[in-house]
């Protein structure tokens, strides 16, 4: 088997736990993410996402492990991975539309100033933002409004591997709704990768090709990876209807709300172990899926 | 007075303050002069001086607006207009302080981009820091030999560590989800720095060079009066040998004035650089 486009090798994640101990938020993490692939994952609050986010973007060393794109290990940032910070990290002294067009300035330098105000404007448009409230600071925009600024600010400078670190979650229904169609959009319509941290069940199941789950911390890990087997082009309405809605639906909660505590605090010591794979598709076979869906995983 | 914005009562306000003292000192004056009715001795040494006394604040109004009218003149070295003295002790402390900026603010940017230059450079910023700034003063002359470049080298060292410690202590205090924006942005450091780390520490190192100016005021006054030659300090000092103390006092409201007046421009410049997190 060829090496995915991301690969996350052992990761290793400890920290001082303020006591002169360390505390091992995550242990040997590995999984791989395919080109073009969009990948959510679920986990508790604190079991160490951001923290991976952070390593995949470069920001921050692991303990223990690597993290390779394209076959390169990540040493740094880079802009070809756009990251959407959790709390949104927008520049407060520039204005919406300055701090936009900051990213696509770095983006391309060779661009100029009308053509980098155009990208910008566009991108802004995309999420909502239009007319006047460009030229506000971020100070004086809601927090829904910060957030989409923030994503339009990464998606907005086209990068192979997009982080987003629960991009939507300040957002109402309504505007997380538009939103997700764009960047399924934007997604659909390049090579792009996303990686996506989100506590929304629906939403993950909505955008993802694949999810992975993390057991709680400490000594957290990727458990499992479920594929979701509904076909694309997705809408809110129709996956409900089809019949691996639910039992996806079942399993992931059934995973975040015993499993996932079941599973954690174990100090592994197996070393690397790649989540297992877990396949649910009732639409192939005959089998009731729901009531015991551990019992159709397949480990690969 | 539910009609008059809280602005227009604090103004009225100030006006009844400043009214009722200029009377009260005015009133106070003729009593003073009643009471030392010429002794044997004043008239032997100032009774020639008719301002030996306080004078009223009419007297400072009229010698206010003598000097005012005409505040550039030059008769020779003892006695030129408040303009040109004034013009001195700025031009003295926007070069000292120039200077210091000039070297306070890199430096400070280093040390708060990295801990080592910090711990190596802060015992010796712990220990210049509180020398008053007139004591380098006998120094300054003796190495520099030049009274006038004296003046302005305790200006620099006045200025210079508000402004060190102010831009070091906000550098240091970049928020990291703001460098690291910089980052994933591949930003280089030059870049890093201008773009995102001097706008973010902006308004603290602002608010050291706002300190500094002040300071710089109040020491270019004590220098002058030390050092000679022209400036308000001298100016104040002089009018004090000659024994006229309304221009004392008018210079004295002359500092107060030019004080506030580079106070304000630095407020102007902090309220520009100021952003809400
Ligand atoms: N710099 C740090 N120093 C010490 N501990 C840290 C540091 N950064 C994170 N942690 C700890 O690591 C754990 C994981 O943090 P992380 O932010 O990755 O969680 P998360 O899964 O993103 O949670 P959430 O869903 O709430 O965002 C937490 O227990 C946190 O206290
Ligand atoms: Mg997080």
């Amino acid at each position: 088997m060829s090496k995915p486009f991301l690969s996350i090798e052992n990761l290793t994640q400890t920290f001082p736990d303020g006591k002169g101990g360390n505390l091992t938020v995550f242990e040997d993490a590995s999984f791989g993410v395919e080109k073009g692939e969009f990948v959510c994952i679920l986990g508790h609050s604190g079991c160490g996402k951001s923290t991976i986010m952070n390593i995949l973007a470069g920001l921050a060393e692991p303990t223990r492990g690597v993290v390779k794109m394209d076959g390169y290990a990540v040493s740094g940032p880079s802009l070809d991975r756009g990251v959407v910070f959790q709390n949104y990290s927008l520049l407060p002294w520039l204005s919406t539309l300055k701090n936009v067009t900051f990213a696509v300035q770095a983006r391309f330098p060779n661009w100029s100033k009308a053509q980098v105000t155009k990208h910008a404007t566009k991108y802004l448009e995309m999420v909502g933002l239009h007319g006047d409230v460009i030229h506000r600071k971020p100070s004086q925009l809601s927090g829904g409004m910060r957030q989409r600024v923030s994503i339009a600010r990464a998606f907005a400078n086209h990068p192979k591997l997009l982080l987003l670190d629960e991009p939507f979650g300040a957002l109402d229904a309504l505007t997380r709704g538009t939103i997700q169609d764009e960047l399924l959009k934007i997604w659909g319509g390049t090579e792009q990768t996303v990686f996506m941290i989100t506590h929304d069940i629906d939403e993950a199941i909505l955008l993802a090709d694949r999810i992975l789950l993390m057991t709680n911390g400490p000594f957290a890990r990727v458990a499992e990876s479920v594929e979701i087997t509904i076909p694309r082009p997705r809408t809110r309405t129709q996956i409900i209807e089809h019949p691996n809605y639910y039992a996806i639906r079942n399993h992931l909660v059934h995973f975040l709300g015993t499993r996932s505590r079941e599973l954690a605090g174990k100090q592994s010591g197996e070393g690397a172990k790649a989540p297992r794979t877990v396949r649910i598709d009732k639409t192939t076979s005959t089998e009731a899926a729901e009531e015991a869906p551990v019992l159709r995983a397949v480990n690969d | 007075m539910g009609s008059f914005s809280l602005n227009q009562r604090a103004a009225i306000w100030s006006l009844v303050i400043l009214v009722v003292s200029l009377f009260v000192w005015e009133m106070s004056i003729p009593a003073q002069q009643a009471a030392g009715e010429l002794t044997e001795y004043e008239r032997l040494t100032g009774g020639g001086r008719p301002k030996a006394g306080v004078p009223p604040p009419s007297q400072v109004l009229v010698k206010a607006w003598e000097q005012l009218s005409n505040p550039f003149y030059d008769a020779g070295p003892n006695d030129k207009g408040i303009g040109i003295q004034i013009g001195y002790s700025i031009y003295r402390v926007l070069t000292g302080y120039s200077l210091a900026a000039l070297v306070a603010i890199p430096l400070g940017f280093l040390i708060g981009m990295s801990p080592v230059a910090y711990k190596a450079l802060n015992p010796f910023i712990q220990v210049l820091r509180p020398i008053s700034p007139l004591a380098w003063m006998p120094l300054a002359l003796f190495i520099i030999q030049d009274s006038e470049a004296s003046a302005i080298f305790v200006i620099f060292i006045c200025s210079i560590w508000p402004m060190l410690i102010n831009t070091a202590f906000g550098v240091a205090g970049v928020r990291a989800d703001w460098v690291n924006v910089a980052r994933t942005h591949e930003l280089g450091p030059l870049r890093t720095a201008f773009t995102v780390i001097l706008p973010a520490a902006a308004p603290t190192i602002v608010t050291g060079m706002r300190i500094s100016i002040g300071i710089a005021w109040l020491v270019i006054v004590a220098a002058e009066m030390l050092v000679g030659g022209t400036g308000i300090g001298y100016y104040v000092w002089n009018e004090w040998n000659n024994l006229d103390l309304t221009s004392v006092i008018f210079s004295i409201l002359m500092i107060g004035v030019v004080g506030m007046a580079l106070d304000a421009a630095f407020g102007v410049l902090q309220r520009a650089v100021a952003y809400v997190e």
